[in-house]
This record gives structure tokens, C-alpha cells and sequence, in this order.
């Protein structure tokens, strides 16, 4: 039986934010394939939905990528009813793509292996 | 040897930086330069424009950019196509044709117009309901400013068939902006466009313009990542993205040789997916994109792969945004120091309250974030855990109100607790800033209630 680790997502995924309106949206990309199966199991909507819901309590919808080994994701009601009436120092939700990555995830000792051992499939020289 | 379209991307927003156009130009070997200028809401900005002159309203970076810019693009027969034109195409056009004719420069500026539907919205209030909740729009009538629909690539492929060199658009959808010197140059079919082939070549176009509007976004800069931003290099001097797109739309996406940033799976895929919602339905005027079949393959050495985008029918109706009028802001910011600096800082929000129950100021709510500590996370972010040991603490306090003389007097609730406040306080700021605050209709109109007035002229310098 292999220990559990609890990870961020920020340790497995990279990520970016936009907003269109009033929803935010997140594009979710893992490294490689290891990491791509833990974000498919492990990121849905409800995860999701639960991690912001302490701050931004909107619905979340979610659509997993596996040719781009990416997880799209659209937060509802997330900037005061849009950019340009959000009283945030952030107001078009450029940080938030951060905010999930700080979302934790409890995953199996060897295939937090695996992720760190694949290399990634973009060209990083 | 096959055809292949070098195009290049231009501004990603009013008030980007040009240099790495030039760049594009000067090394990227482009034939087109597509420049997005629009946000969602800069047209709010542009109103204000020309609300204060009516000759305005448009993207005034398009003047000094193209000064910059526009012998290195002649010298070369280099194509430049930009939505600038805002709410007032004319306007730019004619301001650009000045500046051109007092440099003694020739050239044939198209414009395009026929998008604002601010009329149609305040016409006829049963109809246009919000995208995203339903509401009728009677409900913001009075106080929507503009509507925009917005176009798709029709108009500019025409202009670039008039023998436009430069195309000044108001709101067209973003990417349009590039997939249509590709429809210009291969000849695609669009509105006739019936079989999958077709439609998928336009899909990969479309992609290829999203991949490119928003500038440096798609070439390594605002890549957001744990400890990956720092492998990529010379940000100082990045290169924007530039596409070579063959005839069936297969596409690699690169940049200029020897600028920074950097072109690879993630920052590509990053930028793909950035203000998209459902990826099997990304919308646009001309073809609807199904981004789950995307191949990208990296090439190694800033070069990746763009195949296998799958298109549908274009949607009945075109999209638009209008913005309206939603009240005002007012903030402060303001620091305190240790010891006790966040106490004093709750304690300094505490008295703010206080003061506009008792002066009975109008608003709708007190909004207080923290910036160093939870501005960007909100409740996410968690809080030290000995909080009155911080070094300093800063309160940002946002009123929202209806009433503008509200928002006018905010700044004035604070001065006095300079010396009648919590001690050890730094770095006010907020006396006077009243914000307007709009919000957004986004909603969708009929083809035929729009199209039929698109205009296109041509002027030259």
C-alpha cells in the first residue's frame, strides 16, 4: 500500500486566467502525462467549485483536454459583475489562475514519482 | 514549393508596446501585421473620449505606432489590419490620413464600419436579454453608453481585396483580425463555406488569430507557472508571435530570431485556452472552433505546430457587448506600522464605518482587502500567523455608490485621523479619485439586422 502526499496543484500544473464578464476562466495544464491523468481524476468541477467557494461561491464548470494534457475551467460570478464594476485590486482576475493552483490534492506516493520523474513535453532548454 | 502567410502579431491591447512589432517586421520576415487594440471594455474609455470631442473615440496609440511603424511596413509590403478604430474607424482613419499626407506618405487606408448597435439596444427593450442571466435590457436602457456587435473577417478581406494597405476596424471579433488575410490570401471560402475541409481550414485561421491577438501572452510573457517563468528568457526584449500558415491552415507558430520570450507547448497551449469557455465551442463570426482535436507539436528552437482544429457552422447570430452606466467608486489606501499594524488597521476600517453611518453617506457597500496580504486571493490567501508582529499592513477601502458626490467626499472621511487616529500611519493615498463603474451587457443580435450596413471605404494618404 503507497503512502499519500498532499500536493498544490502549482507543484504538478501551470495556469492562466481570463475573464469574459462576470465568469473567470482557467486553462489548467499539466507537465506531462503523469501529471495530466492526476489533473483529469482530481480537478472537477465540484473540487473546484469547493475550493474557491470560501471566497467566490459561484458554479464551475469543467472540460477536461487530453490532447492538449489541459483542463479547461469557467467560474461563475467571480468579478462583482464584470471588470469594469469590480472593486478589486484585481479586477479582471488576472491572479486568479494562482488562486487554484494553490488547491491541494492528495495523490500516491509513486505516481507523485512519476510526475516529477516524466520530463515535460514542452521544449525548456 | 506550397504558399505559405507569414502574419505577425500587432498590439495586444490600447497601450501595449510596438517595439516588438518592429522587430516582427524588421527580423520576422511578416507580410501582415494584425494588431488588436480592444478590450471588452475599452470602448468604455473611448466613449469618454468622445464624449469630450467627438473626433475622437478611437485607439489614439494607432497615430505614434503607425508613425514608427509604417516605413519599415512599406519598405517592405507589409499589410497592416487593426480594430483602432473603436467607436469613431472614421475618425482614425481621417487622423491617420493627415499624419501620413503631412509625412508626404502614400498609402490606401480602408475603413470599416457598421458595428455599433448602441440604437438597435436602446430601440427596442423586449429584446436582447444577457447572455450569461437573462435579463431584459429595459433594465439598463437609460444608461447603456455603447453596443457594439461584434464583425467577422468579411469586411477586411474585402478591404485587403480593394488594395487596402492598412484596414481600421471598430469591434470585430478579435481573432478575425487575422484569419482574414488568410481568407484574402488562400483564397477560403467563408460565408460559402460547406464542406468539412472548409471548415476546418477556417477553424485552424481562427485559431491561429487567437493564439496571436493578445501579443506577448502568446510567446512567453505573463506565463503563469511555479518557478517555469524564470526559464524563460529576455522578457526585456521579447518577440511577439508570428504564424506561418500554410493553404490548409496547418500553421507554426513562432517569433522573431533572436528575441526573447519563448514559443513552446506550454506557452502556446497557455495562450490557447486563455478566454475560452467550452473549448469544443469556441464562437466567433465566421466558424465555430472545436479546439478538443488540436495537435500541437513542439518543434524545439520557438517553433510549434498548430494541426488538426476542427470547425462548424458559423452561428446564426453575431455577439455583442454594450457597456452601461452602474454607479461610482471611491478608495483609499493607506499603511500602518508596526507594532499592532494590522489591529490598527482593522481599527482604522472600524471608524470609516462609523463615520459614513453617522454622516449617513449613500452607498452600497464598503469593500476592504489588504493588499500584501489578500487582494489577489481574497479568503484563499492564508493569513500569517502572528499578525500583529507584521512589519506594516496596508488597507485598501473601496466605496460603491450610486451618488457621485458620495464618491466625491470619501477621501475626506480620512485626513483628520492623521493626528486623531492609530498611530504610526504612512502612505495615503485616495483624496480625490472618484472611479465610474460600468457594467457589461453582452447579449446577441441578428445577422441581417447588422451586415447589410457594413461599410467599407477606402482613402488614400
Amino acid at each position: 500500500m503507497t503512502r499519500t502526499v498532499t500536493l498544490r496543484l502549482a507543484d504538478i500544473a501551470h495556469a492562466r486566467s481570463g475573464d469574459k464578464a462576470d465568469w473567470v476562466d482557467f486553462g489548467l495544464f499539466a507537465w506531462n502525462a503523469a501529471g495530466y491523468e492526476v489533473i483529469a481524476r482530481e480537478v472537477s468541477a465540484e473540487r473546484v467549485q469547493a475550493h474557491f467557494a470560501p471566497w467566490l461561491p459561484g458554479h464551475v464548470e469543467c472540460w477536461p483536454l487530453p490532447k492538449l494534457l489541459a483542463v479547461k475551467l469557467v467560474l461563475r460570478d467571480a468579478l462583482q459583475g464584470g471588470g469594469a464594476r469590480n472593486l478589486r485590486m484585481d479586477n479582471l482576475g488576472k491572479a486568479m489562475a494562482a488562486a487554484l493552483l494553490r488547491m491541494t490534492i492528495d495523490i500516491g506516493e509513486d505516481e507523485w514519482a512519476l510526475c516529477r520523474e516524466q520530463k515535460r513535453v514542452g521544449w525548456w532548454p | 514549393m506550397t504558399k505559405t502567410v507569414r502574419i505577425g502579431s500587432g498590439l495586444g491591447f490600447y497601450g501595449d508596446a510596438w517595439e516588438p512589432v518592429a522587430t516582427s517586421i524588421t527580423r520576422g520576415g511578416v507580410q501582415y501585421v494584425a494588431s488588436d487594440h480592444l478590450a471588452e471594455l475599452t470602448l468604455a474609455i473611448l466613449q469618454k473620449d468622445r464624449q469630450r470631442d467627438p473626433a475622437l473615440g478611437y485607439a489614439r496609440d494607432l497615430l505614434p505606432m503607425l508613425a514608427q511603424l509604417w516605413p519599415l511596413m512599406h519598405e517592405r509590403g507589409v499589410k497592416f489590419v487593426c480594430n483602432a478604430g473603436g467607436l469613431n474607424p472614421r475618425g482614425a482613419a481621417e487622423a491617420l490620413r493627415v499624419a501620413f499626407a503631412t509625412r508626404g506618405w502614400r498609402a490606401n487606408i480602408a475603413v470599416v464600419t457598421g458595428d455599433d448597435v448602441l440604437g438597435l439596444l436602446q430601440a427596442d427593450a423586449a429584446e436582447f436579454p444577457h447572455l450569461f442571466n437573462g435579463r431584459a435590457v429595459s433594465e439598463v436602457r437609460e444608461r447603456l453608453v455603447f453596443a457594439n456587435a461584434y464583425l467577422g473577417a468579411r469586411p477586411i478581406v474585402d478591404a485587403l481585396r480593394a488594395g487596402a494597405d492598412v484596414v481600421i476596424t471598430g469591434r470585430v471579433a478579435d481573432a478575425a483580425l487575422f484569419l482574414a488575410p488568410l481568407v484574402h490570401e488562400f483564397g477560403w471560402k467563408l460565408e460559402d463555406a460547406a464542406s468539412a475541409t472548409d471548415w476546418n481550414r477556417l477553424a485552424q485561421g481562427l485559431c491561429v488569430g487567437h493564439l496571436l491577438e493578445c501579443s506577448g501572452q502568446g510567446s512567453g510573457g505573463n506565463f503563469g507557472s511555479l518557478g517555469a517563468w524564470q526559464a524563460i528568457p529576455d522578457l526585456a526584449h521579447i518577440g511577439y508571435p508570428i504564424a506561418e500558415v500554410e493553404e490548409d491552415g496547418t500553421a507554426i507558430i513562432t517569433k522573431a530570431p533572436g528575441s526573447g520570450g519563448r514559443v513552446n507547448f506550454d506557452t502556446v497551449r497557455q495562450q490557447l485556452l486563455y478566454e475560452v469557455h467550452d473549448p469544443h465551442a469556441y464562437l466567433s463570426p465566421d466558424v465555430v472552433l472545436d479546439m478538443s482535436t488540436l495537435a500541437l507539436t513542439d518543434l524545439g528552437e520557438d517553433r510549434v505546430r498548430l494541426a488538426g482544429a476542427s470547425g462548424r457552422p458559423r452561428p446564426e447570430r453575431l455577439k455583442v457587448v454594450g457597456g452601461f452606466h452602474d454607479g461610482f467608486k471611491a478608495e483609499v489606501t493607506w499603511g500602518f506600522s508596526w507594532p499592532d499594524a494590522w489591529a490598527k488597521a482593522q481599527a482604522a476600517v472600524a471608524i470609516v464605518k462609523t463615520q459614513l453611518a453617522d454622516k449617513r453617506v449613500p452607498h452600497d457597500e464598503l469593500f476592504v482587502e489588504y493588499p500584501g496580504l489578500n487582494s489577489a486571493h481574497g479568503a484563499l490567501a492564508p493569513l500569517p500567523q502572528k499578525l500583529d508582529e507584521l512589519n506594516e499592513v496596508w488597507v485598501r477601502m473601496v466605496m460603491r455608490t450610486q451618488h457621485k458626490a458620495a464618491a466625491d467626499g470619501f477621501g475626506r472621511l480620512f485626513p483628520w485621523m492623521g493626528l486623531s487616529g492609530p498611530a504610526y500611519t504612512c502612505g495615503f493615498h485616495g483624496l480625490h479619485n472618484t472611479g465610474e463603474l460600468l457594467g457589461i451587457w453582452p447579449t446577441l443580435v441578428e445577422r441581417e439586422r447588422v451586415e447589410p450596413a457594413v461599410r467599407i471605404e477606402v482613402i488614400a494618404s
